[in-house]
C-alpha cells in the first residue's frame, strides 16, 4: 500500500488535503472499529462453525462470482457500444443502466419480481413454457445480484474506453486487423487495470446485497440465503453471531481488495 | 500521454461512482423539534399507527408523529443501541421484554391490542389452498416470516398446534415483504396476521384459521425513558389505549385486551 508514492507523485501535498483525507480515512474506519469493539473474540470461531454459515458462504461466493462473469460477458460489449457507438437514445440506454444505482435494492428486487416473477411480465410464459421459476432459487439470487452490481462494471469500463486513445485500434485495423482482434489486441489491454477494477467494484457490490436479494429470491437458509440475509436474521437474535458473520465479511472482502489491488490494480 | 488520461479516466469513473453510491445509500438527516413523538412500530401496525398517528396530530396541533416502522426485533435492536425513541409498539412481549428488562422502559409495557393469525393467499386463490394441511405440500411455493420475528414464531406454534410440518421456501424477515410476495402472486400461500389481509386492498384472500389451532398475538406498547420527548410518548400512549384510540384499532381488526 506505501510503496507507489516516492518518483512521480506531486512532491507535497497541500496540508488541507491531507487533513480532509485523514477525516475521510477516520469515517471509513469508525464502522470498522465498532464492529471490532463489539466482536466476541472468544467464541469466533464457535458461532461461525454451523452449517448454516458455511452454506451462506458458499451460495455468497457463486452468486458474487456469477455476477462478476455474467457482467463482464455481456457488460464490456455495452460498455463499447456506449462509448464508441453514436446512437439515437443512447443518453437513455446510459441511463437505464444506471437504474439499479438509483432505486432502492428493495425496490429493484420487487420490479424484478413483476418483470421475472412467476406472474411477471417475462416470468409467466417462461413459467408456463418451462415451469422454471426463478425467484427462490439460486438463479434468482444470481439475477439479482448481477441486476445491482453490473452497474459498476459498465460505468467504469465505458470511461476507460472513453480515454482510450481510438488511433491505437485505427492503426490495428489499417493493417488488416479485425474487430475482434482489434479489441482483444489492442483495446482490451489498454483498458485492463480499469476492466479489473470495475469487476473488483462488482463483486463487492455483489457480496453485500442485500435488499433486492431478499426481495426477489426470497430467504431460505441452505437455498437462497447469502451471508447479508444470514446477518440480517442474525441480527433479530443473536447479535454475536451476526457481528461475526460481519466480521467474516469484512475479512473476505478487505483481503480480496487488498490482494486484487496489488496485483493487478497497480498504477502502471 | 495515453496511458496518463487512461488513469485520470479511471479514477474519474470510480470515484463518480463511489460518490453516487454514497448520496444513494446515506439517509436524511434528523430534524430536533420537540414537539416531535417518535414512535416505533412494528410491520403489523403500520396502517394502523399511520391512522392513530394522523388522528392524535389532530387532537394535539403542533405535534408531529414520526412513525419508524420495522420487524419487532430491528426496532428493539434499534432501540438498545439508544436509538431516539419515544414509544416501541411490538408485536410480541417477547422482543418487548429485553427492552423492559434492561430499563429502558417507564415501567412496565401494556398489552394494547392483540391479533390472530389467517392464511394468506393472492387473489383468486389460483393453488386452490384450503387450509393448513396445504402448507406441507412441497408443490406449492410458502413463505412465512422468519422465526425470529413475531409472525414467524406465531406461525410457527399454529403450525405446530395443527400437526403440520411446512414445506417453506422462503422465511421474510417481516409480515409486509411476506405480503409483498403473496400479493403478487410469487406465494401460493403464507401467514400472515389477520389485520394484513384485511388492510391488503384485493390483492390478497384471507382463509381463517380454525380457533383451536390459532394463536393470539399480544401487542405491548411502551413508552422509552431514554427518548427525546417522553411527555408526547406519553400522551401518544394513553391516546391508544383510549376509547377513541382502540375504536381506531378495531377499525382495522384489532381486538381490544
Amino acid at each position: 500500500m506505501s510503496r507507489a508514492q516516492s518518483s512521480h507523485g506531486p512532491s507535497r501535498p497541500p496540508i488541507a488535503f491531507v487533513v480532509l483525507a485523514a477525516i475521510a480515512v477516520v469515517f471509513f474506519l469508525l464502522p470498522l472499529i465498532g464492529l471490532l469493539a463489539r466482536t466476541p473474540w472468544s467464541d469466533l470461531v464457535s458461532l461461525l462453525a454451523s452449517e448454516v454459515v458455511a452454506d451462506a458462504l458458499v451460495l455468497s461466493a457463486i452468486a458474487s462470482f456469477a455476477a462478476v462473469t455474467i457482467s463482464t460477458v455481456v457488460g464490456v460489449p455495452l460498455a463499447w457500444v456506449l462509448a464508441r457507438v453514436d446512437f439515437r437514445g443512447r443518453a437513455l440506454v446510459r441511463g437505464l443502466v444506471l437504474l439499479p444505482l438509483v432505486l432502492p435494492p428493495v425496490v429493484g428486487g420487487a420490479a424484478l419480481l413483476f418483470a421475472l416473477g412467476r406472474r411477471g411480465v417475462v416470468g409467466e410464459p417462461l413459467y408456463e413454457a418451462t415451469g422454471l421459476v426463478l425467484p427462490f432459487s439460486i438463479w434468482g439470487v444470481v439475477i439479482a445480484v448481477t441486476f445491482v452490481s453490473m452497474p459498476f462494471l459498465v460505468l467504469t469500463v465505458e470511461g476507460a474506453l472513453r480515454n482510450v486513445d481510438v488511433r491505437f485500434e485505427g492503426a490495428a485495423a489499417s493493417l488488416g486487423a479485425g474487430g475482434w482482434t482489434v479489441f482483444r489486441r489492442v483495446t482490451l489491454p489498454m483498458i485492463g487495470p480499469s476492466l479489473a477494477a470495475g469487476m473488483v467494484l462488482t463483486w463487492a457490490r455483489a457480496i453485500g446485497e442485500f435488499g433486492a436479494t431478499v426481495t426477489f429470491a426470497g430467504n431460505l437458509a441452505g437455498e437462497t440465503q447469502t451471508l447479508p440475509l444470514a446477518v440480517f436474521v442474525a441480527l433479530e437474535t443473536n447479535r454475536d453471531t451476526a457481528t461475526a458473520l460481519s466480521l467474516l465479511m469484512v475479512a473476505i472482502s478487505l483481503t480480496v481488495l487488498v490482494l486484487l489491488r496489488d496485483r493487478w490494480l497497480r498504477p502502471q | 500521454m495515453a496511458a496518463s488520461t487512461l488513469r485520470y479516466g479511471r479514477l474519474r469513473v470510480v470515484s463518480a461512482v463511489a460518490v453516487i453510491g454514497f448520496l444513494l445509500t446515506s439517509c436524511g438527516g434528523s430534524s430536533d423539534a420537540s414537539d416531535e413523538v417518535r414512535v416505533s412500530a412494528a410491520s403489523s401496525l403500520s396502517l394502523a399507527f399511520a391512522a392513530l398517528g394522523s388522528a392524535f396530530e389532530a387532537l394535539n396541533p403542533g405535534v408531529d408523529v414520526v412513525l419508524n416502522i420495522g420487524g419487532s426485533s430491528l426496532l428493539r435492536e434499534q432501540i438498545l443501541e439508544g436509538a431516539p425513541v419515544d414509544v416501541y409498539a411490538s408485536a410480541s412481549t417477547d422482543t418487548m421484554a429485553p427492552i423492559v428488562d434492561g430499563g429502558l422502559s417507564d415501567g412496565n409495557a401494556t398489552v394494547f391490542v392483540r391479533g390472530f393469525l389467517a392464511i394468506a393467499v393472492p387473489a383468486g386463490n389460483p393453488a386452490h389452498v384450503t387450509g393448513l394441511d396445504d402448507f406441507g405440500n412441497e408443490e406449492l411455493l410458502i413463505g412465512l416470516c422468519d422465526v425470529v420475528v413475531p409472525c414467524g414464531a406465531y406461525a410457527r406454534q399454529v403450525m405446530s398446534r395443527a400437526g403440520v410440518e411446512p414445506a417453506v421456501d422462503t422465511n421474510e424477515p417481516n409480515v409486509r415483504s411476506l405480503l409483498t410476495k403473496i400479493e403478487a402472486g410469487e406465494l401460493d400461500a403464507g401467514i400472515v396476521y389477520m389485520t394484513d389481509v384485511r388492510s391488503a386492498s384485493g390483492g390478497v384472500e384471507g382463509i381463517e384459521i380454525p380457533d383451536a389451532v390459532n394463536v393470539a398475538a399480544d401487542y405491548p406498547i411502551a413508552v422509552i425513558v431514554e427518548g427525546p420527548n417522553t411527555v408526547g410518548g406519553r400522551a401518544f400512549v394513553d391516546f391508544v389505549m383510549s376509547g377513541v384510540g382502540q375504536e381506531i384499532l378495531a377499525g382495522f381488526g384489532f381486538v381490544t385486551p
